[in-house]
């Protein structure tokens, strides 16, 4: 559907360069990467809106490297929505068909459909400076698509929302991708947003391209340490596996051995998914292979889960719901154990 | 006691008010006497704007400045986009240079324009040829307001296109939309009232330029030269009743516009 290969941008302090990326018709891929990485400019870049340094782009067989923008058929959406505000809701939507040079009475129904399928009918005549954060994404949604674009990109869509709003942008982005079928490209900082929506992902960050796969595959197999820590592993170690003489292999770091899977040797990064370690406050007789006592250092609220830091030694970060932080009466300083999966450690570079 | 406690709680307030009335004094005060002063003998006002030296000065003042503003406006908006949109080398100096005419004295701006647009360069011959010809000229009184003005516009247009967010145009391009639908259809009327401001600004600075018409063109005489002319020759009482009259139109005219400008921005 759309390929970039080996693309190149100057970002004036520093380069995103050796940007490979394939992307198959009517996949909802998304670009993870902390704030500052280039993906907005990547994203430009694909729509030919920001001049690229070397490489290629094709869509659908074709190459558009030096096409010009309103040539290309990809829509844009930005993170705070960017609407033109002397036009109502429905002059936006239809500014796009007029460039296109469709047809009045193509415009009407092309509004329509789009005013029904994001459920923004009521707003057409409404300037945009009097619609709500929301409002003005699911608008902005409905101008790019209004233009039958063969890829959607989007930008941030719901960063700028608050948690209620997002949640339902969000569902509505996964909507429209089914209804439409249509190929999307969504750029995130947000690890949670790239497994709830992807059907890909590729993590990006320091220059480059670090890793792409299913989420699962991020999610479970990092490939680096910055995905690790990115793909919010917060338990990332740096130490040594070696194979014991009773046919267990050992990964050891601070003095402690993890009992993992695979019989890998030599010095490696692991990482453990903070939910996957159980807290208890005796140990558990299981089919876990790693239990450690430890202490409680430090005490982080999320809300209706938490994350406790236990030193075993190393630090081990683990999630837990309100109802057991509670019912285990967890607090700074106390004793307290660690289980764990040998599978749940995993082993990279 | 109340009173003298909010005088010692709003000390600077209360200075700068007074320091803000006594130049305000100073500007609406020779402005007002004079003025009221003609405005009582309206007999003679009457007689100097019948007078058909006088409405043909003043008439040709605006006219004068409202071409140079159009003139303006087609050459300084795009310069003022350009500047606005992008960074290059030298930017600076460029938006310093545009800004010069503001501070060289205006007979000065006018010694610069006759060496240039007169006979002796190749750009006044080059005129010429075609039969414009910039010494005592209507184009002469144009040229001299224009490069006296043109800095306002300029500023107040950049100003105004820095203020359109740029994605506003990429998403326009996304939509299928050229490089200048994008300008005439998003960045140009968002820019609008900036842009109105500019004009204004620009041909109410024609309307009052002096020192850069009379070195290039004495006659046809615009207004403000009439008042001088008139001063010397016969004195004060004779240039007070033309200098009022054109108080008068441009305050009258400069109030209408700029109550316009401010309409459009409401709505």
């Amino acid at each position: 559907m759309i390929e970039v290969n080996d693309l190149s941008v100057d970002l004036g302090e520093f380069v995103l360069k050796n940007i490979t990326l394939a992307i198959k018709e009517g996949e909802y891929f998304i670009i993870l990467g902390p704030t500052g990485a280039g993906k907005t400019v990547l994203l430009e870049s694909i729509a030919g809106l920001y001049p690229i340094k070397s490489g290629e782009i094709w869509l659908r067989g074709k190459e558009v490297t030096g096409v010009e923008p309103e040539k290309r058929k990809i829509s844009i959406v930005y993170q705070d929505h960017v609407l033109f505000p002397h036009l109502s809701v429905r002059k936006n939507i239809v500014f796009g068909l007029k460039m296109n040079k469709v047809t009045a009475a193509e415009q009407d129904n092309r509004v329509n459909w789009v005013a029904e399928l994001l459920g923004i009918g009521n707003l057409l005549h409404r300037k945009p400076d009097t619609l709500s954060g929301g409002e003005k994404q699911k608008v902005a949604l409905a101008r790019a698509i209004a233009t039958r674009p063969e890829l959607l990109l989007v930008d941030e869509p719901l960063s700028a929302l608050d948690p209620e709003t997002r949640e339902t942008v969000q569902q509505e982005l996964r909507r429209l991708h089914q209804a439409l079928g249509i190929t999307i490209l969504h750029v995130t900082h947000d690890f949670e947003e790239a497994i709830a929506l992807g059907s890909r992902i590729a993590v990006i960050g320091e220059g480059s391209l670090m890793q792409v796969g299913t989420p699962e595959e991020i999610f479970r197999h990092p490939n680096s340490e910055f995905v690790a820590r990115f793909a919010m592993t917060r338990n990332v170690f740096l130490g040594k596996a070696t194979k014991q003489s009773n046919g267990d292999t050992v990964f050891q770091v601070d003095g402690t051995e993890f009992v993992i899977a695979g019989e890998t040797e030599g010095t490696y990064h692991a990482s453990i998914r903070p939910e996957e370690i159980l807290i208890s406050t005796e140990p558990i007789r299981s089919s876990a292979r790693n239990c450690f006592p430890g202490t409680i250092t430090q005490i982080q609220d999320k809300g209706s889960t938490l994350y406790i830091t236990v030193n075993a030694p190393p630090e081990l970060s683990c999630l837990v719901t309100r109802h057991s932080f509670e019912e285990l009466e967890l607090r700074k300083g106390k004793r307290i154990y660690v289980t764990f999966k040998a599978t749940s450690v995993h082993l990279f570079d | 006691m109340s009173f003298l406690r909010y005088i010692g709680k709003n000390r600077l307030t209360i200075t700068f008010v007074l320091l803000g009335l006594l130049i305000f004094l100073f500007i609406i005060i020779p402005l007002a006497k004079m003025v009221f002063s003609s405005v009582s003998d309206t007999e003679t006002l009457w007689e100097t704007l019948l007078d058909p030296e006088v409405s043909g000065a003043i008439g040709l003042t605006l006219f004068a400045a409202l071409i140079s503003t159009i003139v303006g406006f087609f050459l300084g908006i795009p310069l003022a986009y350009i500047l606005a949109r992008n960074n290059f080398p030298g930017k600076r100096l460029v938006e310093g240079l545009i800004d010069v005419p503001i501070v060289v004295p205006h007979t000065a701006a006018g010694i610069a324009l006759l060496f240039v647009f007169g006979r002796n360069f190749f750009l006044g011959e080059a005129f010429e040829k075609v039969g414009i010809t910039f010494v005592d000229s209507f184009a002469g009184i144009v040229i001299a307001m224009i490069f006296v003005s043109i800095p306002f516009l300029i500023d107040s247009a950049k100003e105004g296109f820095k203020k359109v967010d740029v994605r506003l145009e990429k998403v326009a391009r996304t939509l299928g939309a050229s490089p200048w639908q994008a300008f005439f259809r998003i960045t140009f009327p968002l820019a609008w009232r900036s842009i109105l401001t500019g004009n204004i600004m620009m041909w109410a600075r024609g309307i009052s330029e002096f020192g850069a018409v009379i070195i290039l063109a004495y006659h046809p005489m615009i207004a403000p030269v009439l008042v001088y002319e008139r001063f010397e020759t016969y004195g004060l009482d004779y240039a007070r009743p033309v200098a009022v009259l054109l108080i008068l139109v441009s305050v009258i005219v400069f109030i209408v516009l700029r109550t316009l400008a401010y309409r459009g921005d409401k709505s």
